[in-house]
């Protein structure tokens, strides 16, 4: 499954909004160990970025102990019509991207 | 005449052994308590019955303001027209028989330092120990748009009645090619393998009716009970009928709009043709009045007595309490009013309750014929209830032979626990 994202497609100059994003992840700590006794390797996101038109807004680095599929909700203020986009990058050189519109009025 | 008490009950798997051992207590005055039950379902019934069962000069009050009373379990059955709402009703006379004083009457008040309990009418009721077995209320501001209005358009159907026959209706009106949504909340809830049972009926009702319809479940849950079981059940006789939408998929509503018919979820927007909005839940309003209720909604109890740990002499039983392990079913509430009534004749005879061992069992029906089940026994263990030893639940690779005999079990049992309660 893709990312989930969730920004308001429109928001007034100055408005304070929400952006939510979701992805599905196992985000395996790599502390488990299987029935016989073998270390369940570590899989997780080590971090999230947002850029809004292409300036980093929000930064998230991750370790072991976070839940999978990863939710992150942020706040920032609406300055200019544009994208936001998403990047998560991971252990065993896991990439993800995603992207959404918004229009400032 | 002031026998110790040892009673157990075994029936079909609902049981309490609350025995005790103690010596034959000292003999009280004639007077031997005034217990005053709040809340007339599976718990508080069964609690009143017991109680006066237990000891027979016992003054037990039982105020219920429906005069009929109109049972969950197997309502979902009368929501995909299998069943009539007439056999979810039940009365209060045989209560009443047994020597039950009964107030059909609303609880308004508590004043935990007077002991006391006031009706709607005004009445004052004085108690020695009070037991609370209101069930559940919506916790509506935990879902901006839901209100009691918004029930009339988007039913809940969560509490059986009106609402019941509401969501019947709007399935029947529906047109074939039709969605029906169910928003699903977070745990604690009433009865938490219920919203499941009921996509599998709905689905039933579609694919007899209405065949180009579907089920689209908004899940603020990543797993739910028996969840092997109820989509292997899903897929084998509805096909891809039922969309279930998981938490992590983005299936918690988090607001809606009665007037357009929209559930918001945190990532989208639905307008099914139909809305079972479940909203999340907290114990029944007069829990919150009496300060039995913390902080979550619920309340917090020692479970060997069901005594609040807020308030004194007050117990709270049924879906109402934090019973941790131990889901909030009829089955439970039931087994919790009977050990919390043995619990309570121990304390008025100035003996030491004995810890009791609740086993509760609930079936969920996917199809007519077509059942299973999950039994499970609870031990007190600190403040909760946890789950012990002795627990099962239906193989999920069974012959429909099984799926079929459990489903007439369920009947069975639901005939059974109904006349132990209220016949």
């Amino acid at each position: 499954m893709a990312a989930l994202i969730n920004v308001p497609a429109k928001a007034r100059r100055g408005d304070i909004i929400e952006i939510r994003t979701l992805t599905s992840h196992i985000m395996e700590t790599g502390f488990r160990h299987t029935a016989d006794g073998k270390l369940v390797p570590r899989d997780i996101i080590t971090s999230f970025t947002c850029r809004y038109n292409g300036t980093e807004i929000f930064r998230a680095d991750l370790f072991p102990a976070i839940a999978a599929n990863l939710y992150l909700s942020f706040f920032t203020v609406a300055k200019e019509s544009g994208k936001f986009e998403f990047e998560w990058i991971g252990d065993n050189g896991y990439s993800s991207t995603a992207s959404a519109s918004i229009i400032v009025e | 005449m002031n026998a110790p008490v040892t009673r157990r009950n075994a029936i079909l798997g609902i049981s309490v052994a609350a025995t005790s051992l103690a010596a034959p207590s000292i003999l009280r005055a004639q007077s031997a308590g005034r217990v005053v039950v709040v809340g007339g379902g599976f718990g508080g019934a069964a609690c009143a019955r017991a109680l006066k069962r237990a000891d027979a000069r016992l003054r037990v009050t039982l105020i219920e303001p429906n005069k009929t009373f109109i049972a969950c379990p197997f309502s979902n059955e009368v929501i995909a027209g299998l069943r009539e709402i007439e056999a979810q009703q039940f009365g209060y006379d045989k209560l009443a028989g047994a020597g039950i004083t009964v107030v059909a009457q609303a609880a308004t008040a508590v004043d935990g330092q007077k002991s006391s309990v006031t009706t709607g009418d005004g009445t004052a009721y004085g108690y020695d120990r009070l037991v609370l077995s209101p069930g559940i209320d919506f916790h509506l501001d935990a879902l901006p748009g839901y209100d009691e209005a918004a029930s009339e358009t988007m039913p809940h159907a969560w509490k059986a009645g009106a609402q019941t026959l509401l969501l019947r209706r709007q399935l029947e009106a529906m047109a074939d090619g039709g969605t029906v949504a169910i928003a699903i909340p977070a745990n604690p809830s009433r009865c938490p393998p219920a919203p499941y049972e009921r996509a599998g009926l709905i689905a039933h009702y579609l694919k007899t009716k209405k065949p180009r319809s579907k089920v689209l479940i908004l899940d603020a849950k990543d797993t739910f009970s028996q969840q092997r079981l109820f989509e292997k059940a899903w897929k084998e006789l509805y096909g891809d009928m039922i969309e279930r939408v998981a938490l992590s998929q983005g299936g918690r509503v988090t607001s809606v709009d009665p007037a357009t018919r929209t559930i918001v979820t945190e990532f989208g927007n639905y307008t099914p043709d139909v809305a079972n909005v479940i909203p999340p839940q907290r114990a029944g309003h007069i829990a919150g009045i009496a300060g039995a209720a913390d902080a979550t909604g619920w309340c917090p109890i020692d479970p060997v007595t069901f005594e609040s740990k807020l308030v004194p002499n007050i117990h709270v039983i049924g879906d109402a309490c934090l019973g941790g392990g131990i889901p909030k079913s009829a089955s439970a509430a039931s087994a919790q009013g009977k050990a919390c009534a043995a619990a309570i004749v121990s304390l008025l005879a100035g003996r030491t309750p004995e810890a009791p061992r609740l086993t509760g069992i609930c079936y969920s029906t996917v199809a007519p014929g077509y059942g299973f089940s999950l039994a499970g026994s609870y031990q007190p263990r600190g403040d909760i209830f946890a789950e012990v030893e002795g627990g099962a639940t239906s193989p999920v690779d069974a012959p429909r032979e099984l799926r079929a005999r459990e489903a007439a079990e369920a009947e069975r049992w639901f005939q059974t626990i109904t006349a132990e309660t209220f016949g």
